[in-house]
């Protein structure tokens, strides 16, 4: 369900590295419950913003509230309050399925007891409860993919921050992994995911696109494709991009 | 030109290339498709001899790859999926490094490069461990034919590359293949099959499919509608509830249908969803992508199994 209520607010987001500006005066809201899209080329600023948002970097000014915390003053309770997975980092590779969920709950906090249920529901859900004591090493780059986002939200944050999640994965793989994300917002939970894969862009409910450290365009992709006059996503990259 | 007979290999139980035959024409530019962990890196692995095959043979310009391999590499420029030069040495001072080691110089070899090393020139002094991703790609690719090499392999040098940098790249294929350099370039973007002369689309080690970007589409076994509806989610739900219905996928804001040859009309299928209770969907018939090709193969060789 999405609302106009913000779960995330941006305001003059500023970050430099020296005389570089990585962001340069940002402002947009998340809504509670939509998929954001945040799309750009290489180098473009998002990666920085993302680390920002997350609590993993202080920019340089503006405000900022994630979740309802301030980003330069909470930024535990924000870590508390999101989940994250990229393309490059998910689980660890030598632990089983098992021990890593063991291992992320404990970071978070969460019950034992309440692990343990939703570790059931999700194991069943992936239909990998059989598997649990693989190595994640073992395990092809579906399955790991689909299995990471799932334990980013097993302490059902507010948030999940997804990188690039479904770089390098099939076709079949990619859809079933978008499943999952439809999903994670019917429980209430806002996803913020940067894509290289345009088509993908439209299943958000509303798209950013930075280009050179600022924000150029930014609604839903119905709208951008018809301020663009263009057939598909791919084309509203290329012309704002290019 | 490119042979690649029978090629097996294995990793304990892992079968990463089974069987595999494949023919790259001179001057082509041949493309092989898949997901990660498709098979795509041992097979070109194996082409550049740095791994060594189970069974089968491959050869490059008539020259095998394990007995002639000292051969096989001068003929060979190679870009591997992870950035592998130098990051502590220049821009510049890797392109010689790379010149030195194939007996050549910069200059012997400019008019191939330029295009490509023009764009980074003006960072020839920066460190290639500090230089953005599109630039380290293009570096890399300079580096990979500084020695004017008869055949490029090119280990997916798009993925984690924006939609805008990647179509730059292609373009620079392009250029190179007009030059006479025959091109093996593995990629997981589907979107990318039309650049290439022909492809190969690849998954758990077997090759599914080898043809003409064009042919594999023609060649579309079954039918397939684009659906336009409101409720995504919903609309997918119904019709994979269809008589004859093979996949449903969504592919940005439309859904493809695929059903087996001749059975449906759009006006049938708009029918059964009138009954389902949906008004507001327009159906058409469409031609297949090379993701659709892809899918139904995958599904079509899962049954198998």
């Amino acid at each position: 369900m999405i609302t106009t209520e913000p779960v995330i607010t941006v305001k003059n987001m500023v970050k430099k590295f020296g005389n570089f500006v990585a962001n340069d005066n940002l402002n947009f809201e998340v809504y509670k419950g939509e998929i954001f899209g945040f799309i750009g080329a290489n180098g473009a600023g998002k990666t920085t913003a993302i680390r920002i948002l997350c609590g993993l970097s202080t920019p340089t000014s503006g405000e900022m509230k994630v979740g309802g915390f301030d980003i330069y003053r909470q930024t535990e309770k924000i870590k508390q309050n999101i989940g994250y997975m990229s393309q490059k980092f998910s689980l660890y590779e030598d632990l089983t399925i098992n021990e890593n969920i063991r291992f992320y709950g404990g970071i978070y906090g969460m019950k034992i007891a309440d692990r343990k249920v939703r570790t059931e529901k999700m194991l069943e859900r992936l239909e990998l409860t059989e598997y649990r004591n693989r190595k994640i090493g073992d395990l092809p780059l579906g399955w790991k993919q689909k299995l990471a986002f799932s334990i980013a939200i097993l302490h059902n944050p507010k948030i999940v921050f997804l990188d690039e999640p479904t770089g390098g994965v099939d076709p079949i793989t990619r859809r079933q992994f978008w499943n999952l994300i439809y999903e994670a917002v019917e429980q209430g939970i806002t996803v913020f995911v940067t894509t290289h894969y345009m088509d993908e862009a439209e299943y958000c409910d509303r798209v950013s696109i930075m280009a050179e450290g600022r924000i150029v365009a930014l609604d839903t992709p119905e709208r951008l494709k018809k301020q663009y006059s263009a057939n598909n996503m791919d084309e509203v990259f290329l012309k704002i991009a290019r | 030109m490119i042979e690649v007979k029978d090629l097996h290999k294995q990793y304990g139980d892992i079968v990463a290339l089974d069987k595999v035959s494949l023919t790259v024409g001179r001057g082509e530019l041949f493309g092989l498709i898949g997901p990660d962990g498709a098979g795509k890196t041992s097979l070109m692995r194996i082409l550049m001899s740095l791994l060594l095959p189970d069974g089968g043979t491959a050869t490059m310009n008539e020259l095998d790859v394990v007995k002639d391999y000292k051969e096989v590499r001068l003929i060979t420029g190679y870009m591997p999926g992870r950035f592998s030069l130098y990051p502590d040495l220049t821009v510049e001072e890797n392109l010689k490094f790379f010149a030195t080691v194939f007996g050549t110089t910069i200059q012997e070899n400019y008019y191939l490069i330029k295009d490509i090393y023009q764009q980074i020139e003006p960072f020839k002094n920066r460190r290639a461990g500090k230089l953005s991703g599109g630039m380290k790609q293009k570096l890399a690719l300079s580096c990979a034919l500084i020695h004017k090499p008869e055949i490029l392999i090119l280990d997916e040098p798009t993925t984690g590359v924006d939609a805008v940098s990647r179509k730059e790249f292609w373009e620079m294929l392009k250029r190179l293949k007009s030059m006479g350099i025959t091109i093996l370039v593995s990629t997981p973007y589907m979107d990318e099959a039309s650049m290439c002369d022909r492809i190969a689309l690849i998954q758990q080690g077997r090759l599914m499919s080898v043809a003409t970007p064009h042919e594999m589409i023609e060649s579309f076994p079954e039918d397939l509608w684009a659906v336009h509806t409101r409720k995504i989610y919903e609309t997918s739900k119904h019709l994979e509830k269809l008589s004859s219905t093979l996949s449903v996928n969504s592919f940005g804001q439309v859904l493809h249908l695929v059903t087996s040859k001749g059975v449906h009309s759009a006006e049938s299928i708009q029918k059964y969803l009138l009954e389902k209770g949906e008004l507001e969907i327009t159906i058409e018939p469409s031609s297949a992508t090379i993701e659709d090709v892809f899918i139904l193969l995958m599904n079509h060789h899962k049954h198998l199994k």
